[in-house]
């Protein structure tokens, strides 16, 4: 089939796994043990208080009238009432958003460099020791739990040395980057780097970059045994194509013929890869925002389990499962426009 | 028996590297096992024993392992932490075999509308992080280590979906299973004698990184506080604790249970890797001399 | 043939792959010598070793090939002791390579200008940028390709083009030697013959030593001083090229000969040699011809020949050459 016919299957298909996951989250969280108002009271509270909590967040109403309402909801942007104050979950999940994905873009951005070198590294010395010592690492950094190896450089970094702070995402006693402001126009983005590039405050940004190291090379060291392993392959076939070895008869520069020539053929299954690897750097990164009380969708979730705010904890499943859904057709159609044997 | 194994240990040697990682793992998982088995004979302490030594004692002779924060002894909490991981392991690759495996083989076999719809499901769940599925369906079935179990097997049984489905696709055409089919065989028969062999060796592959993964996810989920309730010895629960203890410098505490989580797993992942390597030789790669 | 020293002397030189499978020496006990402005010719069938060999004189030999024996001495210096980095300089400006395929041998996403701004900086740093254009200009003039071509991709030219231009990167530092691996393979018969004019006229301009490695022996015939004749990584002739024509010895050769078609025959029965090349891995005790040679007697069975001088330039690898028997 054609390119475009791809498309538009793809595009559509999206639709009714969204529609499925959705229903399947409003299905689970009615499908409870008893009901979610009263496993958030853990069944200590009152008739009269469970009666109350429950008609402020409608869900006394019929089964399929809330179905509708949370359906109709969706398409409003929200996303329901938290438990635990009736705020609204959709601008908790909102506020809470840009640190994740700041830490995620860290973290994929170390990962696929320091894969891409140690896989190139690796390939060129293949099978000598250096390759098995890469590929050992890539094996066992993919084993260590992410939050023992965040632990770990807690320990060292924070505790030991001194040299960089344990948690958190920015300095409690300043305050934190506001981005560009010219009179009475704001523009921010809620990524600190951005931000505090933006508004030209230097030193911010440092206090930024000292407060997401740690995290981000934590997730990033997690997620690169993927990319090492890719690399290598990759760039071992790509070495012994023949205007590899051509360049090298004209006596080109070791760093030219491999960076120049070679990777950039091999760089693009990482690419799609990046795309594969979503899923495992949102798992990760909920671990990892636990372990460094990070302030994003991760830690949130996990706070608002530990309340019992089921409505919450509802609405960041549905947010993770859309941008999965997203970011998967996302990586088919790249790799669709790439690759013309996948639409077949 | 012992006889039977040397001669197989053997074979897997002169396989050169992957066999290596083979026995290598399958050692290492098989002590972390046996230490965890017989874990009531030979850890020095009880490891639930309250104030064996002064709370946090660095390392020592007297406690190799150092003390956590209300004086167990960490040695013996390392030797017997890893049951309920073990059992979680088990548990949950079993349950994934027991449903992964025949849904994939009918699925694929089977193919059509049905096939379409199993491996859209199956998808769907695959791209979804795991940890937040286990998380999730936690959250439902509540705390212990079956429904630990039952929420990660849920995890991974696309895996074992796809590698399934992707090997009996292949299969399928093949003339000896047109053959059977022609003969008349049932597609039952057809499935347990003639496609299911093929597909053996890649089950036991994927089985191995799945224990690996189980594990993992285990002990993540134990860490933000979804692990297990009761109050046995548990690795993962020594390094949610251990966290706490963090700014004190305390680092016994959550290093060696750590240690023993990533042996374990290393274990499976080795085993996995040099049985991959085996049972799919990578073409053009060189036994360097 | 030129009285001088020559410009590149090889000495025994063998390269083995140690695969999984066990070793095999796709190079064995190959010398020659070759001077200025003149060509050897080297002749096989796909897997004789012709081009490993090439590969092997600038010390390019793929994974998991390695070079265990033998020397290759350009002007003087051993090429194969060289430091890395030493022998990286010497690639492109004291040895050249051309290859076969120019499809492939060309990088697809650099213009051809950049190639040569990229091959000139490289070994001359001081070079500007706009210095290399234009030398990159003139060189592609003297191949017979239009200047402005430097700013087309690859992909934009065609075959013979894109060979002509392989050899213009060959020549641009003006090198000693070039080894042009089936230069004409990839080409069609018309352009084969220009291109091969072209190599011979830059060797005599530029003073260089030539090396035409084919599978072609019509081609070396013509364009060669001498010619080496491979067979399963050995050298088992190694004569003046008019001698090959006039005066084959080796049964190999003089199959070779016999299967290429002469259009002033009019009655030429084409003969294919019979049986095909040796598994490297598993090759036969003996002479490594012997299954294939209608020459063949006991001896060749058991012993491996060596190469026995039968002329004044002329050396043979078979033992029907060997002086004891020739009573």
């Amino acid at each position: 089939m054609t390119l475009r016919t791809y498309i538009i299957a793809r595009v559509l298909l999206t639709i009714p796994m969204i529609f499925i996951l959705l229903t399947t989250v409003f299905l689970v969280m009615r499908v409870l043990p008893g009901d979610p108002v009263q496993l958030h009271f853990e069944k200590m509270a009152s008739p009269a208080v469970v009666a109350a909590m429950k008609a402020q967040l409608g869900l006394d109403k019929p089964l399929w009238v809330q179905y509708f309402n949370y359906l109709a909801g969706l398409f409003r942007g929200d996303l329901g009432k938290s438990m635990q104050d009736y705020s609204p979950v959709a601008s908790q999940i909102f506020s809470a958003f840009p640190a994740t994905l700041e830490l995620a873009i860290c973290s994929m951005t170390i990962a696929i460099l320091v894969g891409l070198f140690l896989g190139v590294e690796s390939s060129k010395a293949y099978n000598k020791p250096k390759d098995h010592v890469i590929r050992v690492f890539g094996i066992v950094s993919y084993t260590i739990p992410v939050f023992f190896l965040g632990m770990i450089l807690q320990l060292i970094f924070g505790v030991w040395l001194h040299w960089l702070p344990v948690g958190g995402r920015f300095d409690p006693t300043i305050e934190s980057p506001s981005g560009l402001t010219i009179g009475s126009f704001h523009f921010s983005t809620g990524l600190y780097t951005i931000d505090s590039l933006l508004g030209g405050d230097v030193y911010k940004f440092v206090v930024t970059l000292k407060y997401l190291l740690l995290p981000s090379l934590t997730l990033g060291l997690v997620l690169c045994g993927v990319f090492i392993r890719l690399t290598r392959t990759n760039m071992f076939e790509t070495l012994r194509l023949d205007f590899v070895t051509a360049a090298k008869a004209r006596g080109l520069k070791e760093t030219t013929v491999t960076y120049g020539y070679a990777l950039r053929n091999a760089f693009l299954p990482v690419l799609t890869m990046m795309g594969l690897q979503f899923a495992l750097l949102l798992g990760g990164a909920v671990l990892t925002e636990t372990t460094f009380s990070w302030p994003g969708l991760g830690r949130y979730l996990i706070d608002r389990i530990n309340f019992r705010d089921y409505t919450a904890i509802q609405g960041v499943v549905v947010v993770f499962g859309i941008f999965v859904s997203i970011v998967s057709l996302a990586v088919d159609l790249l790799y669709a426009y790439l690759d013309p044997r996948i639409r077949l | 028996m012992l006889s039977s194994i040397f001669p197989g240990l053997r074979s897997l040697a002169k396989r050169g590297l992957a066999g290596w990682l083979v026995i290598f793992g399958a050692v290492l998982t098989g002590a972390i096992v046996v230490m965890t088995l017989v874990s009531p004979w030979i850890s020095p302490h009880d490891p639930s024993a309250l104030n064996v030594g002064h709370p946090l004692l660095a390392p020592s002779s007297q406690f190799p392992f150092g003390t956590d924060d209300v004086g167990r002894d960490m040695l013996s909490r390392v030797i017997s932490g890893g049951g309920t991981m073990l059992q979680v392991a088990v548990l949950s690759v079993f349950v994934c075999m027991l449903v992964g495996v025949p849904l994939g083989l009918f699925s694929s076999y089977t193919g059509g509308l049905v096939d379409r719809f199993a491996s859209l499901i199956m998808d769907s769940v695959y791209a979804f992080p795991g940890l937040v599925l286990a998380i999730a369906i936690t959250l439902v079935l509540g705390r212990g280590v079956i429904n630990m179990s039952l929420s990660i097997a849920v995890v991974y049984i696309p895996s074992y979906f796809r590698v399934i489905r992707s090997q009996v696709l292949s299969i399928k055409e093949l003339p000896y299973v047109e053959a059977a089919n022609a003969a008349g065989a049932k597609k039952g028969t057809v499935l347990s004698r003639y496609v299911l062999p093929n597909v053996l060796p890649s089950i036991v592959v994927v089985a191995t990184v799945n224990f690996a993964d189980a594990i993992l996810t285990a002990a993540g989920l134990t860490f933000i506080g979804m692990g297990v309730l009761v109050n046995v010895p548990d690795w993962g629960w020594d390094l949610t604790n251990g966290r706490r203890l963090l700014p004190s410098g305390s680092w016994w505490v959550i290093a060696f249970p750590g240690l023993m989580i990533i042996l374990l797993a290393l274990g499976f992942t080795l085993m996995g890797e040099g049985l991959s390597e085996l049972l799919n030789p990578r073409l053009g790669e060189e036994g360097g001399k | 043939m030129s009285t001088e020293l020559p410009l590149v002397t090889v000495d025994a030189l063998t390269v083995e792959y140690w695969t999984r499978r066990g070793k095999l020496r796709a190079v064995d006990d190959v010398s020659f010598s070759l001077g200025k402005a003149e060509t050897l010719g080297v002749v096989g069938e796909s897997g004789s070793g012709k081009s490993t060999l090439g590969l092997s004189l600038i010390g390019l030999v793929p994974f998991p090939g390695r070079v265990t024996k033998g020397r290759v001495v350009l002007e003087g210096t051993e090429v194969l002791k060289m430091r890395k980095d030493d022998l990286r300089n010497l690639r492109g400006t004291k040895i050249c390579y051309v290859f076969q395929d120019p499809m492939t041998s060309l990088n697809p996403v650099k213009k051809i200008g950049a190639h040569f701004v990229e091959l000139i900086r490289t070994h001359q740093p001081k070079v500007t940028k706009k210095e290399a254009l234009e030398r990159a200009k003139k060189l592609l003039s003297d191949v017979g390709i239009q200047p402005e071509r430097i700013n087309d991709y690859p992909h934009q030219l065609s075959g013979g083009m894109r060979q002509r231009i392989m050899i213009a990167l060959a020549i641009a530092l003006s090198p000693r030697m070039v080894i042009a691996d089936e230069p004409t393979t990839a080409l069609d018969v018309i352009v084969q013959a220009k291109i091969l004019d072209l190599l011979n006229t830059l060797r005599d301009a530029y003073g260089m030593a030539l090396i035409l490695i084919t599978h072609d022996l019509s081609i070396v015939m013509e364009r060669s001083n001498r010619t080496i004749v491979m067979y399963a990584g050995q050298m088992v002739e190694y004569a003046p090229s008019k001698e090959i024509y006039s005066n084959s010895q080796h049964p190999y050769s003089k199959g070779l000969l016999k299967s290429i078609p002469n259009i002033e025959l009019a009655d030429q029965k084409l003969e294919a040699i019979p049986g095909s090349p040796p598994d490297l891995l598993n090759l036969p005790i003996g002479c490594h011809f012997f299954p294939r040679c209608s020459y063949a007697f006991e001896r060749c069975k058991k012993e491996v020949p060596p190469l026995f001088k039968s002329g004044s330039e002329h050396f043979v690898r078979c033992f029907l050459y060997d002086e004891e028997r020739k009573a």
